[in-house]
Parts: C-alpha cells; sequence; structure tokens
C-alpha cells in the first residue's frame, strides 16, 4: 500500500507545482507581453523585412529579382562601401581612445578634488551631450569657417593660415574633434558615478600603505571602474561605427569632401533614398551590422575576464 | 559560452537594429502629409469639390494655391510644402516605393523628370489637355519636361543662364564684362594680378552648373528615349566635357577663381563681402541672393548683369540651369483632374505677376515672357538695370533644351566626386571626365540598361 500511494501524492503535488508554474508562466508573459508586442513590432519585423529586402535586386531597367546573397557580395567588393568601412574602423581607432582618455582624466580629477567647482565644472563639461548632435555639428561648421569662424582671426595674430578643417585633408580630425566635444563629457559622468561607488575606505587603507594620489588613481580608481570603462569603449565602438548625423550635416557645407559614401550608414542613406535602392540599402545595413557585431565580440572576447555587465 | 553566444546575439540585434534605424528619418512624414487632403497648408474654402493634392516648395506657393482655388469651381488643391530639392524627392522616392503616400501633383525640377518617369511614378499628360496649352510655353521647355515623346511635367519656371558681376569691382581694375571665356581668363589674370578677389568661383556640389557649362561647349551627356527598350547613350568624356574641365580645373589651379561650394553660407557671406568678382549662374539667383541678404546692405546697387560668356561668339550658345516643372503623379486618383490642376497653377497672371515681380521665378511661360513689363522691368537689385530685356530673355529664348538622364542624382554626386579631385588637383579636367563616363558607364549598366 505504502508502494503504492507514494507514487500518487508525488503526482498530486507535481499537479498543483505545475499549475502553479503555469499560471506564473502566464503572468510573466502577460508582463513581458507589452514589451514584446513592441518589441517585435518595431525592431524584429523590420530588421527581418530589410534582411528579406536585402536578397532582391532592383534594376531600373527589368525589374526586381531574387539574388540570394550577391548584394552582399556586391558591398564587400564596392569600392565605396570598402572605402567607408575603412574610414569608420580608422576613425574609432583615433576618435574612441581620445574619448576615453579625456572622460577618465576628467572623472579622476573630479573625483580627487572636492570644490565647489566642482559641480559647476561637472555640468559643464556635460553640456555638449546635452546639444543635439544637428546642432552641434551645424555650430562647429560656423567654427570652421573661414569668414564666420575664430579661427582666421586666431592663427591670422601669428600671420600663419588657419587650417580649413572641412577641408579634405583635415576632414578627419575636424570630425574627431566635433565627436570627443560631443561624448567626452557624457563618458565622464558615466566614469564618475562608477568613481563615486568606491568604498572611500580603500583610499584610506591604501594611504596607510603609503600610496600617493597618482597611485591611487592607477592602482585602484582605474581597476575598479574597469567594468565602466569597458562598457563605453562598447558604446563608443557601436556608434562610432554607425557614424552618421555629424557628416551628413557637414555635408551641407563640405559636399565635394564628404561625399554621399563617406561612412557605411550614409552611403546605405544614399542608396535607400536617394536612388531608389532598398534593396541594396538594406544589404549595406546588415553588413556593416555584420561588421559592427564583429568588432563588439571580438572586443568582449578579449576583453571577457573583466566583463560584468553582460 | 552560451551566456557569451546570448549576450553576442543581442548586440548584433541591437547593432543592427541602430544600423537600421538612423537611415528612417527620411521617410516618415511623407504619408502623413502626402495621401489625405486632411492637413494642407492651405485652407481650402469650397468645400463641396473634389481635392487633388499637391507638394511644391516656390516662396510664393500659398498665394498662387489661393489664387486658383478662388478662380476654380471644379476643383481645389490642397497644398503642403515637405521640403525643398532633395528633400522632397526623398520623400517621394520612399513613397513610390512604399506604392502610397505620394501626392497627386509634385512640383519637381526638370532634371529630375526622367529619374521618377523610369520608376512609372509620373503620368504622361499629353492626353489631359496638352494642345491647348502647348503655344505657352516655349519648345525647349517642353523639350525639358520631355522624355521620348510623351511630356510628364508642365514647365513654370527656368534658369537661363548669364554672368552677374559686380560692377564697382570691375570698374576699379579696369575691366569690361568678358564676351568669350578666353577673356574671361584674361580678365581673370588680370584682376589677379593687381592684387584683385578670385574672378569667380569653380564649386564641386554644382553639377548641374558644370553640366550647363559643358552642353555650351557642345557636349551631349545623354542620349535617352524610353521607347528604345533600355537603351541609353552616356557621353561624359567628349572632346568638349573635357575642355570644359580642364578650362576651369587650371582657372582654380592658377588661383584664380575661388572652389568655394556654393549655396553655403560661406559662399554668400563671400558674395556679400565682394570676394568673387563674378558669379556665374541662372536668371533665378537675383531672387535667391536677395533672399540671402545680398544687395541690401553695403552692396546694395553693386551687381549688374551681362550674358553669358561664349565659346565662340560667332555661333552663341545660350544654357540653362535649373528650373522645376508641376508633374502628375502616378499616385493620383484621378489623373485628369490633377492634369488640370498642373496646367492651372501658377499659369494665371495675377500668380506668374507676383513671381516675376518678387524675383520668386523667372516664368516659362510665354504669356509672362512677353509681357512689356516683364521685359522692361527695371531690376532693382541690378540697380534699375534691364536685365530682363538685354539678357534673361534673349538667352531664355534661345534656349534649345536638354536630354537628361534616369539616374541624375547618381550622375551629379559622381560628379561633384570628380570635381572635388580636380579641384584638389590629384587628377586633370580630361582624367576627371574619363572616371566620370567610367563611373556613370559602369553605375547605367549595373541598372540593366544597354550602354551605346
Amino acid at each position: 500500500m505504502i508502494k503504492k500511494s507514494a507514487p500518487r501524492t508525488q503526482v498530486r503535488t507535481q499537479k498543483i507545482r505545475g499549475k502553479v508554474r503555469l499560471r506564473e508562466h502566464v503572468m510573466g508573459w502577460l508582463f513581458v507581453g507589452p514589451f514584446g508586442i513592441v518589441f517585435l513590432a518595431f525592431l524584429i519585423a523590420p530588421l527581418a523585412y530589410a534582411l528579406y529586402l536585402s536578397l532582391f535586386q532592383k534594376k531600373l531597367i527589368g525589374g526586381t529579382s531574387f539574388v540570394f546573397l550577391d548584394n552582399y557580395v556586391k558591398a564587400f567588393t564596392d569600392p565605396s562601401f570598402l572605402s567607408g568601412a575603412w574610414f569608420v574602423i580608422r576613425f574609432s581607432l583615433v576618435s574612441i581612445p581620445l574619448q576615453i582618455i579625456v572622460a577618465l582624466a576628467m572623472a579622476l580629477i573630479l573625483d580627487a578634488i572636492t570644490s565647489r567647482f566642482v559641480r559647476f565644472s561637472r555640468l559643464m563639461i556635460f553640456l555638449p551631450y546635452a546639444i543635439p548632435t544637428v546642432i552641434g555639428a551645424v555650430m562647429w561648421g560656423f567654427l570652421y569657417s573661414k569668414s564666420f569662424g575664430p579661427l582666421t582671426d586666431i592663427f591670422g595674430l601669428f600671420g600663419a593660415t588657419a587650417p580649413d578643417f572641412l577641408s579634405s585633408n583635415l576632414i578627419f580630425y575636424g570630425l574627431v574633434n566635433v565627436v570627443t566635444w560631443q561624448w567626452a563629457g557624457y563618458y565622464m559622468i558615466i566614469l564618475y558615478a562608477a568613481l563615486q561607488g568606491i568604498d572611500p575606505t580603500l583610499y584610506e587603507a591604501a594611504r596607510m600603505d603609503g600610496a600617493g594620489a597618482w597611485q591611487v588613481a592607477l592602482r585602484i580608481k582605474i581597476p575598479l571602474i574597469a567594468s565602466a570603462l569597458l562598457l563605453i569603449l562598447v558604446f563608443s565602438l557601436i556608434g562610432t561605427l554607425q557614424f552618421f548625423n555629424e557628416p551628413q550635416i557637414l555635408r551641407s557645407l563640405a559636399a565635394g569632401t564628404i561625399g554621399p559614401d563617406f561612412t557605411p550608414n550614409m552611403y546605405a542613406y544614399q542608396q535607400a533614398f536617394s536612388l531608389a535602392n532598398f534593396n541594396y540599402g538594406s544589404a549595406i545595413s546588415f553588413a556593416l551590422g555584420g561588421i559592427v557585431f564583429v568588432g563588439v565580440y571580438a572586443f568582449l572576447f578579449f576583453t571577457r575576464k573583466r566583463r560584468s555587465f553582460l | 559560452m552560451k551566456k557569451r553566444l546570448l549576450a553576442a546575439a543581442a548586440m548584433l540585434a541591437a547593432a543592427t537594429a541602430l544600423v537600421a534605424c538612423s537611415p528612417g528619418g527620411g521617410g516618415g512624414a511623407s504619408t502623413a502629409s502626402g495621401s489625405g487632403a486632411s492637413n494642407c497648408t492651405n485652407t481650402i474654402s469650397k468645400k463641396n469639390l473634389p481635392v487633388v493634392t499637391m507638394w511644391g516648395w516656390y516662396p510664393n506657393m500659398q498665394l498662387v494655391v489661393d489664387n486658383f482655388n478662388k478662380q476654380n469651381n471644379e476643383v481645389q488643391v490642397c497644398w503642403t510644402n515637405v521640403g525643398q530639392g532633395s528633400d522632397e524627392y526623398d520623400k517621394f522616392q520612399t513613397a513610390i516605393s512604399a506604392g502610397t503616400g505620394a501626392p497627386d501633383v509634385i512640383m519637381i525640377e526638370m532634371d529630375r523628370i526622367p529619374t521618377f518617369q523610369i520608376q512609372n511614378a509620373l503620368v504622361d499628360i499629353k492626353k489631359y489637355g496638352f494642345d491647348a496649352v502647348k503655344a505657352d510655353y516655349s519648345e525647349g521647355a517642353w523639350k525639358d519636361v520631355s522624355v521620348g515623346d510623351a511630356v510628364y511635367g508642365v514647365p513654370v519656371d527656368g534658369g537661363p543662364m548669364a554672368m552677374i558681376y559686380r560692377k564697382d569691382i570691375f570698374e576699379k581694375y579696369d575691366i569690361t564684362p568678358p564676351k568669350t571665356w578666353a577673356e574671361y581668363e584674361q580678365a581673370a589674370q588680370k584682376m589677379k594680378d593687381a592684387g584683385g578677389p578670385p574672378f569667380g568661383d569653380f564649386a564641386a556640389n554644382v553639377s548641374a552648373l558644370t553640366m550647363a557649362l559643358q552642353i555650351q561647349k557642345g557636349a551631349a551627356p545623354f542620349t535617352y528615349d524610353p521607347a528604345q527598350q533600355g537603351s541609353i547613350g552616356v557621353k561624359l568624356n567628349d572632346q568638349a566635357s573635357k575642355e570644359v574641365l580642364d578650362y576651369w580645373g587650371r582657372l582654380a589651379k592658377n588661383g584664380l577663381v575661388g572652389t568655394q561650394d556654393q549655396f553655403t553660407p560661406e559662399y554668400i557671406s563671400g558674395v556679400i563681402n565682394g570676394k568673387y568678382a563674378t558669379y556665374i549662374s541662372a536668371a533665378w539667383a537675383p531672387g535667391y541672393l536677395t533672399g540671402a541678404g545680398v544687395g541690401k546692405g553695403e552692396d546694395t546697387g553693386k551687381f549688374a548683369v551681362a550674358p553669358l560668356p561664349q565659346w565662340d561668339p560667332g555661333n552663341p550658345v545660350q544654357v540653362n540651369w535649373g528650373g522645376s516643372a508641376f508633374s502628375v503623379t502616378s499616385q493620383a486618383k484621378n489623373p485628369e483632374l490633377a492634369a488640370k490642376v498642373a496646367y492651372g497653377l501658377y499659369a494665371d497672371e495675377e500668380s506668374l505677376t507676383h513671381g516675376w515681380t518678387n524675383q520668386v521665378i523667372f516664368p516659362l511661360n510665354l504669356k509672362a515672357i512677353n509681357d512689356p513689363e516683364f521685359v522692361n522691368l527695371k531690376v532693382a537689385f541690378f540697380d534699375g538695370q534691364q536685365a530682363n530685356k538685354e539678357v534673361y530673355v534673349p538667352a531664355a529664348n534661345a534656349y534649345k533644351g536638354v536630354t537628361y538622364s534616369p539616374f541624375g542624382q547618381y550622375y551629379f554626386d559622381a560628379m561633384t566626386k570628380q570635381v572635388s579631385a580636380l579641384i584638389e588637383g590629384s587628377v586633370t579636367g580630361a582624367q576627371a571626365a574619363d572616371r566620370l563616363q567610367a563611373d556613370v558607364a559602369n553605375y547605367a549598366k549595373e541598372q540593366g540598361f544597354t550602354v551605346q
């Protein structure tokens, strides 16, 4: 008898547990539902549609045909796409370290000193991020201008000719400057917040052991905010590889310097909206997505020991 | 490992999502403003009449639409301004691709007509009362809005070209308006030697201007007729095209002209401050410059206009830059009604007169061009010079028309790239023309054309 009844009670408790679990499941889905619907409708569905579009080719003569991966083959042999991709990669290699060094230096300085100017400085450094990219880009366009900008006057004082940051030789640095100006303050805030989260007793202990301000910064603060540093690295890498707003805006001031294929994203925009080639535009977007994925994945792989935010 | 993969997948999704979403900005507004007649910029008072929607950006469009609606008892126009030039084209393009969202009637520049025509986005309006208005426009104007034998637009304004110059600077350096391009170069050299400002400007971002200057020397960039199934002639590196690029490349290299992008604040301020002695441009330029603040302050009354310099004075050629038309889109619910709007809008005397007196347009309607008041107008911008009579009307009358390509945007972008390289000095004019030819011919082939 005992042998027989034991499984029965087990079954019953299992049934009850199953009911509870089912109810939990339903509740869970209900909570996720609103997000899930929006997520599917506005992210997954457009992505799937763009992927679908990228497998076709539309010609002005001959119409649309299914070409499978031909658009991707074309993209990775298209000098316009490749030079754009190479540009954003070079741009990342120069601008990201620069932004992070600037942000880190400012965060460490603001963290180390205590005075009433800290709040004010923090706000001022953060301010460029609060200015819309478009307005920031237009503003820099005017600052770089030979007739409106201050550069001509400043260089004129020393009898030199001002560099033209909108010329094809210097546009790279002109854009590095705009991006650093815009984003360094934002990254500074993230790093500053991470620094504020460190237990101050650690500094005390370090000082007891004879560490100076430099050693505290290098040996304690930076290692402890490594995960925040990684976070902004990934953010800036994704953002920079998709560079679009600033060059697109400055294009109206320097169309000769900044072509429509200046960055991959601009090229995708041109293909889709100016040349009516949504198919190739989608393919470029996905090809760029692939490059971003490879870049970010490789980066995460090499820094996996320190990763704590994903 | 699994967790990492998941993270990576999430990253990919996020990455592609961002990639996919940034180009989206261009399209959104069109459906909202285009298809329905509910959000017109103008107010329609005759509510019981059928409504035709239209996009356009003439500065006095509101008045033009009101005039039309007031005078018409058959149809009313619902007008929206969705942006100028390429802003509007991008929206129209998106609406074409989407199959919905386009207006019934659209204002487009003539050089864009084949681009939209080849996508079957425009309606041939020849069968909707073309004969009644045929005599109102010159043959050159009709050619510019035609593709093959079909007519895809009603000409409104044109851009006969001329040389605008600064009287004060010409006087200071003792220069008379050059009649040929050879004289233009000599005058530029003379001015430079005397320490004067650049004589003109050779910009990378005005491909339509460069094309017009090449056509003036005898280039015929495209031969295209849809009746010849998918065949197109692309001739961008003939002798005339090469020589014109070499000419301007040489002027830029020798520092005789500036190389500033036009339609930028930088360029306009240069024009205001007398940084350029001449401005090779079209009949809409005085209106555009006035709107941008030129000729109002210190430089009031300092501008004059002379006919465009010629290559061969014995055999003068007049060319055109810009100009636009009203086209009927294939998304129009009632093409016949839409065509009535296209023919009638901006064709009444009141609107035309308002247009030319305020320098908003150079009219192509012969009723306006032949109006003695228009011809004899003393243009304030040119210090009372009778610019229409002396320069623009003869230029407009001598204009023969051009065949544009069905991939105008690509051609202009490619031209900008080459002219930019030419200005930098990394290629010669002839090389730039050869590269442009290769680039555009290749694109045409990719698009399925047989290139001749």
